[in-house]
């Protein structure tokens, strides 16, 4: 994308890239029990914070408390740890939601502690569909994913394969992966794989 | 595969985890006024039981968060 | 032929092709290898591995000792049971004398694991099993049901009846309810071969090598991973042998075996039958070989035993007179009686297979009643029934699955390991060719436990692990030894019950799955720019980009020349980056780094190393302060998890109180360092709106940016010595950023570099690297870093020890350059350093350091090194010798810093300063 100005040579607008910008081919390929899709591009910030109530107002619903996730399709929270939660927004950009999150805490509780840190690179989303869905995870995730005990609002910080791995249950056979950008090419290799009994 | 329970995300399997050693042993308030083989002793020496055993891990692929558990080192068994 | 009519569960209105041995046979869907060679009349399957001795097929599933085949086709395979082997059509396999061989083509087949949670796993589809799944589903549990044969039902033949119905009437029922309910898994041709800790179950499922067609993408083996609340251990139990002299010749095998061969597969396996037993199951089957038209004479030496047909005596050997195959043709008795058969088959009572209790600790009791050790003890978590619980009759299996207490049986036990006759053709372990005269000799050299008698005699570790011969080596051992059995005990079962491929353990961690490949958000680039790739720990670095017609040593020169006289750029992205966030940021790093970070002014950078409480190096990198409350802390590539982790113990363990915390941002940040005395012209081009000069950028000062409303991070970092900026941007935007400084930099001829040339040009400055120039054992003082170990700071990580006596002997390993007097010789990292010497003395010969690195220098013109030298620092313009490859190269011992030791370059040519 190079165009020649007047002797001096400029790029074209520094657009941003997706870790998983090239696989759609090959996630499209596959069949309708077993879809996957790459979702870049969602901002997330980590928060740490021993007042979690200061940001019910951003996520839309109280903060969740181990192994599970809450909020709305604006903002999810993400239990990472017993003061740590993960935002993620879908809409918002990165610096909204880092600034989003800052006023919002501040706020509602002025003299808490809030450490903010934009990690939307960090991580990047795969969601993970279809009547197959949860066959492929139980290839490589020790832990209980049956409906029972893992299901639509459940979240775990758990190893998928040989990677780390930020698990949500959205819903029966529906399932939002965010693992490491640097991680993302072996998890869609992993994915793929592990998806091609169903092929 | 054991699973180890984090005080926070509950039964994972031990992969999750990383060891820590003995639990209980203090950074000593001033190193160093402590004499070489204080020092030595703080650095180097650990207890080794055959049973009973307080020991650190850290939950590193989950919540990263360090826990104290008790372990039997005949059986393995975690006292829960 | 042998097979008989009205027997067997095999389809006979098909027939399957195979060969064995070169030959070509006919059987029939539902047989296994081994029992469509007995079918077609093959007693012989292969021979023993010491002796050559001919074997056949001495029991009729996984606990064969003898029936080893190596399989060819479909898939080359070897050391796999004929008991075990479904047959396919175009089955092509051959005999084993106790080796095989590994398949020399690649494995195409797919393999894969599975996990899956239950309330209660149960492990054995007999009748005991079966109640104990239908219970525990109808009582709402999650059930996970394995069974290693293709059917369930286990043991029982059809002829049995359950409930007021036919067996398998009851099985088929049991099993459709099963099945219907959704929360049940049944997994057939499912091995469950290791029970661990916490209900720990792994499970060889075999999905594919009964099917004629294999689907292409389901894999051919599947590993369950298995957690159970509840674990039923229902396996049943194993008929056990009597040691008779010449007991391994074919034609000689289990009693039950045989009968298992008639009503699974229509196989009779002799005409003229002896059955030799203390056990009174061998009856029925004697009765039902004698119902399928076999003559049977039955030898048991229990008085009172029997019908009046019985023979009361004892066999005491074989004979396989006139036998082209080796088979039986007689049997002799104690009493001189010499009876001619073509099967003799053996029973001495029943061995409760009771693996997967042993393997979880669970101690087994022998119990003289029984006349067979068995669950001694209750299970934590899990219970055992039936026949692996000693409960062998029908009915008692059935109400242990219920989990009712059985009704109390009455047995007559009659023990008999052996009988009398030539030890050294008794055989124990038909696999292993041991003898009773093996364990005599073990017993003669003092050995008294049984587990020193099998590792002796090798008794028990053959690819059955002595299922059926482990428990009577015990007996004959404690006979020997004179002590009762029960004192002696029994060697322990460990995993796996049975065979696992490696390739199965495997799993689908092969090839490009075997271990995950990190990879930069610029990786497509660095894959189209031709880089050839390093692994650094997990990650895929570039680490140099050859021009066409380049070695990499040509590539790096160039690479090395581009940065020191024009500009490079490199991805430097896989540093550990770590944000230290809080009012006590700068406390925790003063606690954590040797060097003062709290004095760091927000906007500046400063060089940090951080030690162990053992005072050792265990990484370095630079810290940004961002504001009062923030700091960025960069790591080594390979430090970055394990320093979070450590700086994680300290603040969580050691100062909870300390408002400080810690997030990674190694992904959230790409950073690429632009290199060299150019580098000024690229970041002016690239950020045209801030002020680069020296005055206004000074080196280690950083400052954040936009570019075309990316937010950009530009510092002044140098890990060449050369001018430099580090331009760190988000990760989104990596790869476009990346592309706008190759464009900007192309009118000054920018060149890619890659981890190689970063290794020259750090090591021709001295700059160490943790973990190479570094293990583990070395001091900032030994790097000769002590600038960066504070005088100030009352205490830090690691700074006590540096006073201890072992820290500051003289002559500990210090980091040095080395030169070698012929400026073209390249000494290989890891090089062994000795005293300047023309002929080593004789060994051994002292040591005083290694080469850690070692390189060609394009800026020095010639290679050098670095390297640990004991007393180093002391050494510097003394001549040494390092030995390479039988030859004693001369090298000159310098500072590590070779490369303008001045610092006269950081801050670019002095004309455009």
């Amino acid at each position: 994308m190079v165009s020649r100005v007047s002797g001096d040579v400029v790029t074209d607008v520094l657009r941003p890239a997706g870790a998983l910008d090239g696989w759609a081919g090959r996630f499209a390929a596959l069949p309708d029990s077993v879809t996957l899709l790459a979702e870049p591009f969602h901002a997330m910030v980590d928060v740490r914070t021993a007042d979690p109530a200061a940001l019910e107002r951003l996520v839309g619903a109280p903060l969740p408390g181990p192994n599970a996730w809450s909020g709305g399709e604006r903002v999810t929270a993400i239990w990472l740890g017993p003061d740590e939660w993960l935002l993620t927004s879908p809409f918002l950009s990165p610096a909204e939601l880092e600034g989003a999150a800052r006023e919002t805490g501040a706020a509602a509780l002025p003299d808490a502690r809030l450490a903010v840190v934009d990690v939307s690179a960090q991580r990047t989303t795969v969601r993970l569909r279809g009547a197959h869905a949860r066959d492929v995870l139980e290839t490589g995730c020790a832990i209980d994913l049956l409906p029972r005990s893992f299901g639509a609002g459940s979240a775990a910080v758990t190893l998928l394969g040989q990677s780390g791995v930020v698990l949500l249950g959205l819903g029966p056979s529906d399932y939002r992966i965010l693992v490491r950008s640097s991680f993302a090419a072996y998890l869609a290799e992993w994915l793929l794989d592990a998806a091609s009994e169903w092929r | 595969m054991q699973l180890i329970h984090c005080p926070w995300c509950g039964p994972r399997e031990e992969v999750e985890f990383h060891y820590g050693g003995q639990a209980g042993v203090a950074y000593p308030a001033d190193p160093a006024v402590l004499s070489d083989e204080e020092w030595a002793r703080y650095v180097f020496v650990r207890d080794n039981p055959k049973g009973r055993f307080e020991e650190r891990w850290s939950h590193s692929a989950g919540c990263r968060r360090w826990f104290t558990a008790v372990r039997d080192t005949v059986t393995y068994r975690f006292e829960r | 032929m042998s097979r008989v009519d009205g027997y067997g569960r095999i389809d006979r209105s098909r027939t399957l092709t195979f060969t064995f041995d070169g030959e070509q046979y006919a059987g029939h869907p539902g047989d296994t290898l081994a029992s469509a060679l007995l079918a077609n009349g093959v007693r012989r399957v292969g021979t023993s591995v010491k002796l050559d001795r001919p074997r056949g097929i001495t029991a009729a599933w996984s606990e064969d000792p003898t029936g080893l085949v190596q399989v060819e086709e479909p898939f080359p395979e070897p050391m796999l049971l004929a008991t075990t082997v479904d047959l396919v059509d175009g089955l092509v396999a051959r005999g084993l004398g106790g080796r095989g061989r590994l398949a020399e083509v690649p494995d195409t087949a797919r393999y894969d694991r599975r996990y899956t949670h239950c309330e209660t796993l149960v492990i054995g589809a007999g009748p005991a099993g079966l109640l104990a799944a239908r219970t525990a589903a109808r009582r709402g549990d999650r059930v996970v049901l394995v069974d290693d044969r293709p059917a369930a039902g286990g043991s029982l033949l059809g002829t049995e009846r359950i409930c007021g119905r036919s067996a398998f009437d009851f099985v088929a029922d049991t099993v459709a309810e099963l099945r219907a309910d959704p929360d049940v898994r049944i997994l057939p041709r499912t091995t469950a071969f290791g029970h661990y800790d916490d209900g720990f179950v792994l499970a060889l499922e075999r999905r594919t090598d009964h099917l004629a067609q294999p689907p292409r993408d389901v894999s051919r083996q599947r590993v369950w991973r298995i957690r159970a609340g509840h674990v039923v251990v229902a396996t049943g139990a194993h008929e056990r042998p009597i040691v008779v002299e010449d007991n391994d010749r074919p034609g000689i095998m289990l009693a039950a075996s045989a009968r298992d061969l008639l009503h699974r597969y229509g196989v009779l396996v002799g005409r003229e039958i002896v059955v030799f037993t203390t056990d009174d199951a061998a009856y029925d089957a004697a009765a039902d070989l004698e119902r399928a038209g076999a003559r049977v004479t039955v030898v048991d030496p229990r008085p009172g035993a029997g019908g009046s047909a019985t023979h009361h005596a004892r066999v005491v050997g074989t004979s396989a007179t006139g036998s082209e195959d080796g088979a039986v043709t007689a049997v002799t008795l104690d009493d001189g009686t010499v009876l001619p058969c073509d099967a003799l088959l053996l029973s001495g009572g029943w061995n409760p297979t009771a693996h997967l209790f042993s393997h979880v600790r669970g101690a087994l009791r022998y119990d003289a009643e029984l006349g067979a050790f068995r669950p001694g003890e209750p299970l934590d978590g899990g219970t055992v029934v039936g026949a692996a619980n000693g409960t062998f009759d029908l009915a008692g299996c059935l109400a242990e699955g219920r989990g009712e207490t059985p009704e109390p049986v009455a047995r007559r036990t009659h023990v008999l390991w052996r009988t009398e006759g030539e030890p050294a053709r008794q055989f124990v372990d038909l696999q292993r060719d041991s003898t009773v005269a093996d364990i005599a000799r073990a017993v003669a050299s003092g050995m008294r436990s049984v587990e020193h008698v099998k590792r002796y005699t090798t008794i028990g570790t053959a690819h059955d692990q002595g299922k059926t011969s482990g428990v009577i080596a015990s007996g004959i051992t404690a006979e020997l030894l004179g002590v009762p059995v029960e004192s002696l005990g029994t060697t322990t079962f460990r995993p796996p019950y049975t065979p696992v491929a490696f390739a199965a353990l495997a799993g689908r961690q092969r090839g490009r799955l075997y271990d995950p490949e990190r990879t930069t958000a610029l990786h497509a680039w660095h894959v189209e720019a031709g880089a050839v790739f390093e692994d650094v720990g997990q990650w895929k670095r570039a680490r140099y980009y050859p021009r066409p017609g380049e070695d990499m040593e040509a590539a790096v020169l160039r690479e090395c020349a581009a940065a020191r006289t024009g500009v490079g750029i490199l991805d430097g992205s896989t540093l550990g980056k770590i944000d230290v966030q809080g009012p006590d940021a700068g406390v925790l790093l003063d606690r954590i780094y040797t060097n003062m970070m709290s004095s760091l002014k927000p906007g500046r950078v400063r060089y940090g190393v951080m030690c162990g409480v053992d005072g050792m190096v265990i990484d370095d990198g630079t810290v940004l302060r961002i504001d009062d409350e923030r700091f960025l802390v960069y790591t080594t590539t390979g430090g970055a998890a394990p320093i979070l982790d450590h700086l994680e113990e300290w603040l969580q363990t050691e100062w909870p109180e300390l408002r400080v915390s810690l997030t990674s941002v190694t992904e959230q940040w790409a950073t690429f360092p632009v290199v060299g005395p150019r580098s000024r012209d690229v970041i002016g081009a690239f950020a045209p709106h801030v002020d680069v000069s020296n005055a206004a950028f000074p080196f280690m000062s950083w400052l954040d940016t936009e570019v075309d409303g990316v937010p950009v991070r530009l510092a002044r970092i140098s890990f060449s010595g050369e001018l430099a900026w580090e331009v760190s941007v988000d990760g989104w935007h990596a790869a476009a950023v990346w592309r706008r400084l190759l464009d900007l930099g192309a009118p000054h001829g920018i060149t890619p570099y890659g981890t190689e040339t970063m290794h020259v040009l750090r090591a021709e400055k001295g700059y160490p690297i943790i973990g190479q120039d570094t293990d583990g054992t070395v001091t900032p003082q030994d790097l000769g870093t002590e600038w960066a170990v504070s005088k100030k700071k009352p205490d830090f990580v690691g700074r006590r020890s540096f006073a201890r006596p072992a820290n500051l002997d003289p002559l500990r390993k210090q980091l040095v350059g080395l030169l070698p007097v012929d400026p073209d010789l390249k000494l290989p990292e890891g090089s062994q350093i000795v005293e300047l010497t023309d002929a080593l003395p004789p060994p051994p010969v002292p040591m005083l350091g290694h080469v850690t690195s070692s390189y060609r220098s394009a800026a020095l013109g010639r290679t050098f090194a670095l390297a640990l030298v004991k007393g180093g620092h002391a050494r510097i313009g003394e001549r040494l010798t390092v030995p390479v490859d039988g030859a004693l190269v001369p090298v000159e011992v310098t500072g590590s810093v070779l490369f303008d030791p001045e610092g006269t370059r950081r801050d670019g040519e002095p004309s455009v300063r």
